[in-house]
């Protein structure tokens, strides 16, 4: 990493001493851990519609959030200005979910450390200096999108990139910063034919420079397949309802995996008991075929980070192996309280959201079958290659998540492209209803956001090609 | 406020010096204040003042905008100085600019949006409406045995804007939320669901207790849901899904959409789109509305703007930007949330309420679905194609036999509102969007 010292200490003056009293004073009123999470974000967006720059936004945040936790409880507050009396006034009130006496004592806070293991390439250009670059980018794409067809009617293409300056310190002594860097190009397209319209949507990122986007990620290749899926759409046949044979294609469809098993893997659903997988670790879940694994120190992917929104280094977890459930996701507080080991995915949106257990990226381990093979074996059936979004209620372990592209099989080859549907399922038990796994696990392009309690963070998914004996098929053709 | 128009003036001014040919400011300044309970105990405590800037800037028919938390002289203006660099490198877009001069106004109704009693609550006893909230729940029903907790928010927002051309508004607004989410369990599993009341006054929130029994019922209700075989019949929507439908159809007519063209109800003003007896507003003046405001995030006066009038639409939702393309009239829809460009924003967007009583609706079913939840993302508003993952109660004979749930519903939005057969009289407001209770004639359930 080119800065050597974390921009907090080097722009806003911030001191040792400063987060040393800062803590104190979060912990004036008792309580057993306190922590600091500083913020300067910065982020650049530029969106390219009916072939005119429609807008150009730039964005400076900066904050730090405060935090208490006195058993169970947690004490936050926040202040979008740095300066001392701000901070101390946001860490009193913090403090104000503890108690007891203070407990007294000085809290030492070392040297920050640079947790950098490599994941990231961090932009050395500033941003600014960028824009002429970046507009040619969304031009190649907008005429890519448009020359795929001429039904294309609209093309979008937004791209935006992110840098966020991060530093942590904590009562129990550690103090660490990291620079995360983050962008995303996304096309929509619009088809349209006699009257019939349809869209298309494709992009790509990851905690990359803009470089990403002139070698392994071409916006042209993005943009084209955008206008692919708009459109294919334009003959796409109502989709059947009811129970069938399922082919999820390799990548994206990963998040089924994210809705039907992450989210209830997190760690505070289990703690509280409210997830259906509450209970079920060292069970069966899934069919010897099934590893899953959730690893944040991926490089370059768009949920990888070097140390997660609490300062703990992330990990490789195994959540599922060969069927059978091996752990959670853990944040300091649930991973303190339940006695189990960290695995550094206490994540936040910002310094204005309290951190919680949250994945990173989550795909399930390459298998033996070559995915022809696997179409092959099914007389009827979906095979969904691309989707739009997915949900869960964890109580109930019941998921859902929205083909954009689908097509029928029938007797073992792919047929006729079908509408958008969704499709249902129950986390807990769709795992052992896989009967195939393919050898061509891919991770998405990284386009991931993931919503929990109001907080949104950049996350990843991937797959193998996999068949599902049995999933509910929500179309409209009985 | 005083200090944010102070501010704001400022911020035109360096937009004017920088070389910007026009500009407006938005500024928001929050009080926030949230508790989370969960089994008698505090679980997080949260309360923070936070502001924001929003700025646009046009150099000629160039445009660019930003955004910061940080309001200190020196780094807005350094903002405003990129800013108005960034526009210079933008496209020249016709339809670009501020609203007309002349739309601009200087008065404004009082909308009764603060409710300065709110202040008067001391943390603690903040903090007892969320325990009693969920104590009331988890009282409520013996199967309720566990709980996500309940949470209480409080938050009062002052807003100012000001642009080159002379305007300058503020208003201020409080609202609070109570919400309740317990979990149900039997020896088939758990099950949870939550209530929530949203209010800008203080005596117009549910009590706690209501708010905890309510949820309390409607979770325990789903115990023992089970899936259905795959069929075709009546579906009736509660007001909270009902309210989901809006939203879509909220997305369908905003002027982004219509002059993107990926609208299922582009090109339709005056034809028929929905069952008569629909009537559907946005009303951004509505007395003390969890959406009212008397101007939009772009200065332009809020309205009561018809959408769909017994069953025909009669306009789009309009910012400056969108009733220039289409040649229409802004209608104070203008909306920045987030990175500070103007989109088109809901300001109170409901369904307006008609005769039936609920239970009225749901006796008229002889086989069908009542649906509480749904999950997904599967509605496509550029073809209206509509498929869903939905959590219920079976329907027969008028009554509610058993939950059911791992079922879809699916249709497309547009021979659903056509085929609106009944509309309930309790619109419920939780949020801007809201509805009343609707039976949509025929809908495909696909289950087991």
């Amino acid at each position: 990493m080119e800065v050597s010292k974390s921009t907090f200490f080097e722009n806003y003056n911030v001191t040792g001493s400063d987060l040393e009293a800062y803590l104190g004073e979060a912990l004036s009123r008792g309580g057993d851990y306190a922590d600091l999470y500083f913020e300067y974000r910065i982020t650049h967006s530029i969106v390219l519609e009916e072939q005119i720059v429609k807008s150009a936004t730039k964005g400076v945040n900066i904050g730090v959030g405060v935090r208490v936790v006195s058993g169970e409880k947690t004490g936050y507050a926040y202040s979008d200005d740095l300066n001392r009396e701000h901070i101390i006034k946001a860490a009193r009130t913090a403090a104000f979910i503890a108690s007891s006496s203070a407990q007294g004592g000085r809290i030492g806070i070392p040297n920050p450390i640079a947790q950098d293991r490599g994941l990231y390439s961090v932009p050395v250009v500033p941003a600014n200096l960028e824009i002429a670059q970046k507009i040619r980018l969304l031009e190649e794409a907008d005429q890519a999108a448009r020359g795929y067809d001429p039904r294309i009617k609209q093309v979008q293409v937004s791209y935006i990139d992110e840098t966020k300056h991060v530093l942590i310190a904590t009562s129990d002594g550690r103090c660490s910063w990291d620079l995360q860097p983050l962008v995303r190009l996304n096309v929509m397209c619009i088809a349209e034919e006699s009257g019939q319209r349809q869209s298309g949507y494709q992009g790509g990122g990851g905690r990359r420079a803009l470089d990403v986007f002139t070698g392994e990620l071409d916006p042209k290749e993005l943009a084209c397949e955008s206008a692919r899926q708009a459109i294919l759409q334009l003959r796409a046949i109502d989709t059947p309802a009811g129970s069938m044979e399922v082919v999820l294609g390799p990548g994206w469809p990963g998040i089924l995996l994210h809705e039907a098993i992450g989210h209830g893997l997190e760690a505070d659903f289990n703690r509280k008991k409210t997830s259906a997988f509450s209970g079920l670790i060292g069970q069966k879940v899934g069919s010897e075929l099934c590893t899953v694994v959730d690893d944040g120190t991926i490089p370059f992917r768009r949920g990888s980070l070097n140390m997660d929104d609490e300062g703990n280094p992330t990990h490789k977890t195994v959540l599922i192996e060969k069927g059978v459930l091996q752990g959670y996701l853990q944040d300091r507080l649930s991973s303190k309280l339940m006695n189990s080991p960290l695995t550094g995915n206490g994540r936040r949106q910002s310094y204005d959201h309290i951190p919680m257990p949250r994945m990173t990226n989550t795909f399930m381990m390459a298998g033996e079958s070559a995915p022809e093979d696997i179409i092959k074996s099914v007389k009827k059936g979906l095979y969904a290659v691309h989707f739009g979004g997915g949900q869960v209620d964890i109580t109930s372990g019941k998921f859902v998540f929205s083909a954009s592209e689908a097509y029928l099989i029938e007797g073992g080859r792919i047929t006729a492209p079908v509408k958008g549907a969704t499709l249902i399922g129950d986390g807990p038990t769709v795992l052992r209803q896989v009967t195939a796994v393919g050898n061509d696990l891919k991770l998405d392009h990284g386009v991931g956001i993931c919503g929990k309690d109001g907080q949104t963070i950049p996350v990843s998914v991937g797959l193998p090609t996999i068949k599902i004996r049995e999933i509910t098929v929500g179309g409209t053709e009985k | 406020m005083h200090e944010l128009k102070q501010i704001a003036e400022r911020v035109i001014k360096r937009a004017n010096k920088s070389g910007a040919s026009a500009a407006d400011v938005m500024l928001r300044e929050d009080d926030t204040f949230s508790v989370n309970v969960r089994m008698g105990e505090i679980e997080t405590l949260k309360e923070a003042i936070s502001r924001s800037l929003l700025l646009r800037v046009f150099v000629g028919k160039r445009t660019a905008t930003s955004h910061t938390s940080d309001l200190s002289e020196s780094l807005t203006d350094k903002l405003v100085d990129e800013t108005v660099e960034m526009a210079r490198l933008t496209s020249e877009d016709d339809s670009g600019g501020l609203p007309e001069r002349s739309i601009f106004q200087s008065e404004f109704p009082d909308l009764n949006l603060l409710d300065p009693a709110w202040e008067n609550l001391k943390p603690e006893q903040r903090i007892n409406l969320a325990l009693r909230t969920e104590a009331a729940a988890l009282k409520a029903d013996k199967a309720i045995v566990n709980s996500e907790g309940a949470a209480f928010e409080y938050a009062r927002s002052r807003v100012t804007l000001a642009n080159s051309l002379g305007f300058l508004g503020a208003y201020e607004g409080t609202v609070s939320t109570l919400v309740c989410v317990p979990v149900a369990q039997c020896k088939d599993g758990m099950q949870r669901d939550h209530w929530m009341s949203a209010a800008r006054h203080c005596n117009h929130l549910e009590s706690p207790e209501e708010v905890g029994k309510k949820a309390a019922e409607r979770a325990a209700r789903r115990l023992g849901a089970r899936k259905i075989p795959t069929c075709q019949v009546p579906v009736v929507f509660d007001p909270l899904t009902a309210r989901s439908l809006l939203s879509h159809i909220f997305e369908a007519v905003a002027g982004g959409s219509i002059y993107r063209r990926g609208s299922f109800l582009v090109d339709q003003i005056g034809q028929t789109v929905a069952a008569p007896g629909v009537t559907l507003v946005d009303d951004a003046r509505l007395p003390a509305g969890l959406g009212s405001a008397p101007f939009d995030d772009e200065g332009v006066p809020t309205q009561m703007t018809p959408i769909i009038e017994n069953g025909v639409l009669r306009n789009y939702l309009h910012s400056a930007y969108t009733a220039r393309k289409l040649g229409s009239r802004p209608t104070g829809n203008g909306s920045r949330a987030g990175s500070g460009v103007v989109s088109i924003g809901p300001t109170n967007f409901y369904l307006k309420g008609g005769s039936q009583t609920p239970e009225e609706i749901i006796a008229s079913v002889k086989a069908g679905l009542y649906v509480v939840e749904l999950i997904g993302f599967g509605v496509n508003t550029v073809t209206g194609d509509y498929s869903r993952g939905a959590v219920g109660l079976w329907i027969e004979n008028g009554k509610f036999v058993h939950p059911v749930q791992e079922v879809t519903i699916a249709g497309n939005l547009r021979g659903m509102l056509k085929n609106i057969e009944m509309i309930g009289s309790d619109v419920t407001f939780v949020g801007s969007i809201a509805a009343p209770t609707l039976k949509i004639g025929n809908m495909v359930i696909s289950g087991a």
